[in-house]
Formats: structure tokens, sequence, C-alpha cells
């Protein structure tokens, strides 16, 4: 029997005042100060390096993105550490929390489904996300125009946006996954030690994690050279199981254009090519397609399960 | 009289353990009705259940001739629902808090300005209306739970536990509040532990134990039927041997004693009797009077009963 009404009616009401209640909250206040101080202050502190190349490469908008000025990381670096951590700051609590609140059964009293309200929360937090991420966006291209005094070309513009679009998935990906510990834990504090640990394992410990499991499941042959080959596509492809790993490719591929390939390439596979050649925009999405959809499909894939664990849910906690 | 809740062999299974067992209930259009029992007789479970919020592991209930499992929306648009300790969000005001439930409940514009008005109005919360919840007392939250159910204008209104903390003039108000309900036309549903608090309101009751029904019915019948008539006399008085002089006066069943206040259980009025006792036996009689049975006996008597059946 199909069920009556729309499941998403009643998910606008819940978006909307989830987002009233993100945008006001002091919790979002204190990241968003430290997430406009830091990584404004890392754009702003490569400004002044970039500006020398400005007659001799044609991408210097990207550049503030990009590189690093000593002690401070670059800006990109930044956002990889700090997206998370406002995606869940944004996320931890919002199931667990109603129930703790005691307001669960009461919403669900009202004639609404069960899935507006993950669906309705999950938006609230996404767009939450993308407002303060393209504020910031705004805000360091607006230092680039004043500071070096050009404006940026289409091809930059076009390059930062798919940028941006692609923080906001790698966001999307860490808010899915508090909103899925907000629906497994009952406390909030354990749903957020959870996901800061999940976050502290891909940041930190990733790297050093990869090669070791590497060299135990696929160790290279010293006998022949394509075995070498092979371990390294292994070695790449565990790492590709963290968001940070897709997120760093995808982002090196839109704001460094003379990327031409994410993995290892033989000689002979460059024969014929420019080195040092910027690739067309549509050139560099072809490379990472596969890092973009992976992202959008773990989204997809830690709200599915939120959503099926939450319908099975108990309303009596 | 129509039926507007039914509940026919209603079940509900928690890891293997029956929460609920095999549950019938019919509650008529316009009567309070009372689920009484312990904490933990499966009160709550068979509300969720009514209101589709948990699945049955067997049975069927009906709301207003829909099935709450398989049409929840259009239960839900009928029917208002307090939960026990009731939450809102305390940051937001009343106001907004049941601006937010009246779009979720699908009400829209200036209709809504309107309904939270004469809600709040109802309950006596017009002026704390535009105040932030987590100002609000106990008894401002459960009538701000009360004002939500006005402001949906749900024919059912289920209670769970409504007056859990509060205080005895708290609850005198919120009792009120629910006779008023009642004269609006509306099929109120509440649960309690406390018996004899709820006993006043209630049309019928149902008294729960261990997720069955044990008895069923309108609150002077489950009176007579279960203390057979009797009635019950306290006195007070000082003395010796007080207790035995009493139970020595032909007619009385018991005596229970507290100190030197007496709980007679005798077949009739027998207070003359019993004053000449007392004296007789040397003591100062203090006072005496006729005491009200209450559910609470009934309660304790019949599931003794029960198990001493078993």
């Amino acid at each position: 029997m199909r069920r009556e009404g729309s499941a998403l009616s009643g998910a606008a009401t819940v978006m909307l005042k989830e987002l009233a209640d993100n945008l006001s909250s002091t919790r979002m206040r204190l990241l968003e100060i430290l997430i406009f101080v830091t990584g404004a202050s890392a754009a702003y502190s490569t400004i002044g390096e970039v500006k020398d190349q400005l007659s001799e490469y044609p991408f210097v908008f990207l550049l503030i993105f990009t590189s690093a000025h000593e002690p401070l990381p670059s800006f990109v670096a930044f956002l990889g550490f700090l997206i998370p951590i406002v995606a869940i700051a944004l996320g931890f609590d919002s199931v667990n929390g109603e129930f703790n609140r005691r307001t669960m059964s009461r919403i669900l009293a009202q004639p609404i489904y069960r899935d507006a309200l993950l669906i309705g929360k999950f938006l609230a937090g996404l767009i939450t996300l993308a407002v303060v991420l393209s504020a910031l966006w705004l805000l360091v291209l607006g230092l680039g125009i004043l500071m070096l005094g050009v404006p940026p070309n289409t091809d930059e513009i076009l390059r930062g946006l798919a940028f941006l679009l692609a923080s906001i998935a790698y966001g999307g990906v860490w808010l899915a996954l508090a909103l899925l510990f907000s629906v497994i834990f009952n406390s909030a504090a354990t749903a957020a030690l959870a996901a800061l640990a999940v976050w502290l394992l891909f940041a930190f410990f990733w790297q050093m994690l990869v090669p070791l499991v590497t060299m135990a499941i696929a160790p290279p042959d010293p006998f022949d050279p394509l075995s070498t080959l092979r371990t390294i596509d292994i070695g790449m492809d565990i790492a590709r199981l963290s968001p940070n790993t897709l997120f760093a490719e995808t982002t090196l591929a839109f704001l460094s254009p003379t990327t031409r390939a994410l993995g290892p390439i033989l000689s002979t596979q460059m024969q014929g090519a420019v080195r040092g050649a910027p690739l067309p925009l549509g050139e560099s999405l072809a490379i990472v397609w596969p890092q973009l959809t992976a992202l959008l499909a773990a989204v997809i894939l830690l709200f599915v399960i939120a959503y099926v664990l939450f319908q099975r849910k108990e309303v009596r906690a | 009289m129509t039926a507007i809740i039914v509940a026919e062999q209603l079940t509900k299974a928690y890891a293997g353990k029956l929460a609920v067992d095999h549950l019938d209930l019919t509650i008529e259009q316009g009567e309070v009705f009372g689920l009484l029992g312990p904490n933990g007789a499966g009160k709550t479970t068979t509300i969720l259940m009514l209101l589709g919020l948990t699945e049955p592991s067997s049975g069927h209930a009906e709301v207003a001739g829909f099935d709450p499992l398989r049409q929840p929306l259009q239960v839900k648009r009928l029917v208002g629902y307090m939960p026990d300790q009731v939450g809102f969000y305390d940051n937001l005001s009343g106001v907004a808090n049941l601006h937010y439930t009246a779009r979720l409940a699908g009400l829209r514009g200036r209709e809504i300005d309107q309904r939270i008005d004469a809600a709040l109005a109802r309950v006596g919360l017009r002026d704390a209306g535009p105040k932030a919840v987590k100002t609000y007392s106990r008894g401002m939250r459960q009538r701000l739970a009360i004002a939500e159910i006005l402001m949906k204008q749900a024919k059912v209104a289920i209670l769970d536990e409504p007056t859990g903390g509060l205080d005895p003039q708290g609850t005198r108000e919120f009792l009120e509040l629910i006779r008023s309900l009642k004269q609006d036309g509306m099929t109120i549903l509440l649960s309690s532990h406390l018996l004899d608090l709820v006993q006043s309101v209630c049309d019928r009751v149902a008294l729960f134990n261990a997720g069955k029904i044990g008895l069923i019915g309108r609150v002077e019948d489950l009176l007579r039927d279960v203390l057979g008539g009797s009635h019950i006399i306290r006195v007070e008085a000082e003395g010796r041997d007080l207790g035995a002089a009493i139970a020595a006066v032909p007619g009385v069943k018991s005596v229970a004693c507290d100190g030197n206040a007496f709980a007679v259980e005798a077949a009739g009025d027998l207070r003359p009797q019993i004053a000449r006792a007392v004296i007789g036996a040397g003591g100062n009689l203090i006072a005496i009077g006729a005491g009200h049975a209450s559910l609470d006996q009934v309660y304790t008597r019949y599931f003794e009963g029960v198990r001493h059946a078993a």
C-alpha cells in the first residue's frame, strides 16, 4: 500500500527553522570567526608573493588558494582541515538533540513523515555550510582583486567555482557522517567524539597507515618493475577511501590547471604532450570526475544509512 | 455514541518481552478515558501505537476510522499529543514554538497567528507567549502543550502523564483545563500513575498491569464491584490496643493502623459503633469520619487478588 501524502511535506518548514537555528547559534558564530580569520589570513599572506608572478602565470588568482606562505599552510589546506570541523559541529546533535530536548515525539506527532525531519535538517546544514564557504570564497576573491589590482579572468572564476562546489560536497560528506552519528548515538557528546575520531583518522593517520597497509597486501616484486606500479595504484586506491584525499586531488586538478594526471604516468604516455601547458577546464574536470562522484556517492551513502536507521529508531529513547 | 479509538489485540514486544499484551480497548467520542497503572505497565507504548509512532508487533488499531500504521498523516492531523515530560525549544519563545508546529501541521498565513493567540489565551499564557520557553515553569510548559493541541483543533487529545511533576495547585488547574476541553467535545485519553488524582476527571478508566488491562469501566462501578460497596472510615484515637477493639466491632472487615490513625474498612457506615468501641476500650477519640474509597485501593485489591490467584 502506498503511503499517502508527500514525504517532503514539512521538510521546508524544518529546514527553515534549522537554518535559523544554525545561523543564529553561538556555536556557528565561533566557527565562522575561526574559519574566516584563518582562511582570510592564509590567503592574504600569499597574495604578496603571488603578485610577482602576475606577468608570467595566467592563473594567479588560483595561486592565492593553493600556495603557502610559511609558517601558514595554504588556503586549500586550511579548508581541508576546517570544513570537517564546521560540518561536524553543524550535525552532531541534530537528531539526538531532539530526543534529549524531548521534542522528538511532539514533532513526530505532527502530520509529517520522519523523512521531512531528516531531510530538512540535512539541507539546512548543507545550506549553512554553502553560505559560509561562499562568503569566504568571495572574501578571498575580493581581497585578491583589491591587492593584485586586476580582475580574475573567466577561466579562473569557473575553476574557482568548481573548487567551491567541490568543497561544499566535501563538507556534505562530513555533515552526513555527523548526522549518521547523531542518529546512532543517543548522547550528543558521544556522537561528536565519534565524528571527531573519524576526522582525526583521515586528517592525520591515514597518510601513515596507507603505506603500511599497501606494503602488507601488495609488496612490490623486485624482479618485476610493473609490480611497483601495481603497488602504487593499490596504495592510491586505499588513500582514496579517505574523503580528505578525494578533496585534495579534486582541488589540485581544479586549481592547478597544469595537472595532467593524479597517479603515476609512464613517459610513453607523456609523448607529444606540451609540458607545463594548462589544460582546459573540461579536461581538468574529466581527470577528477571519479573523485567528485565518489564524494557525492559518500554523501548519499552516509545519508541513506542515517535515513534507514532513523526510520527504524524507536521514538521512545 | 460512536467509537473513536479502537484497539484490537494490540501487542508490542521489545526484545522478546511483551510491553503491551493483546490489548482490547474502545474509547467513545467525547469521553475522558484514563489509562492508569504504575510506570512500565505499557501505557506509553499503547499511546505510541495509537499515534502510529511505534509499530505494533501484532494486532490492529484504529483512530477515527484511520489505521495509524497505514494512514499516519490523517491520524496525526486529528490527534493532539502531549508526551510525558513534554519538551520545547528552549531558546525560542512559546509563540515561536507553536508557530513551528502549526506550520508542520500544514497551517498557513494569518490563521496561524489567530489560532495561536486564541489557544494561548485559553490556557492563560497570553502574556508569557513572547518569552523564551527556558523561562517557563513546568506547569507553563504543560499548558503550552495543551495550547498546541487546541491550536491544532484536534478532535482527540492524548495526554501522557499530564500531571507529572506538577504541584497541587498546578494539578488542580490542569484538571480544570481538561474538564473544559471535555466540554468542547474533545475526546481525551490520558495516562497516569497517580490513580487518585485523575479519577475525578475520567469518565471511564482502564487499570493496567504488566501490559494488560486488568479492569475497565466507570470509576463508580469499579469502586462498587471491587471493593464490594464497603465503607472506609478514618479514625484518630489515643489508647492501647484500639486496633483490636475496632476489629472486634461486627461488620468491620479490616483495620489498618498508622500510629494513632486507623483506616477501617467496614460493610456499612459503622461510625457510631466504632466510636463506642474506642471509648469502651478506654481510648481518647480525637476524630472520626468517612473516608473516600479510591482507585488506589481498587488497584491494590484487584491485582493482589490476581497475584494470589496466580
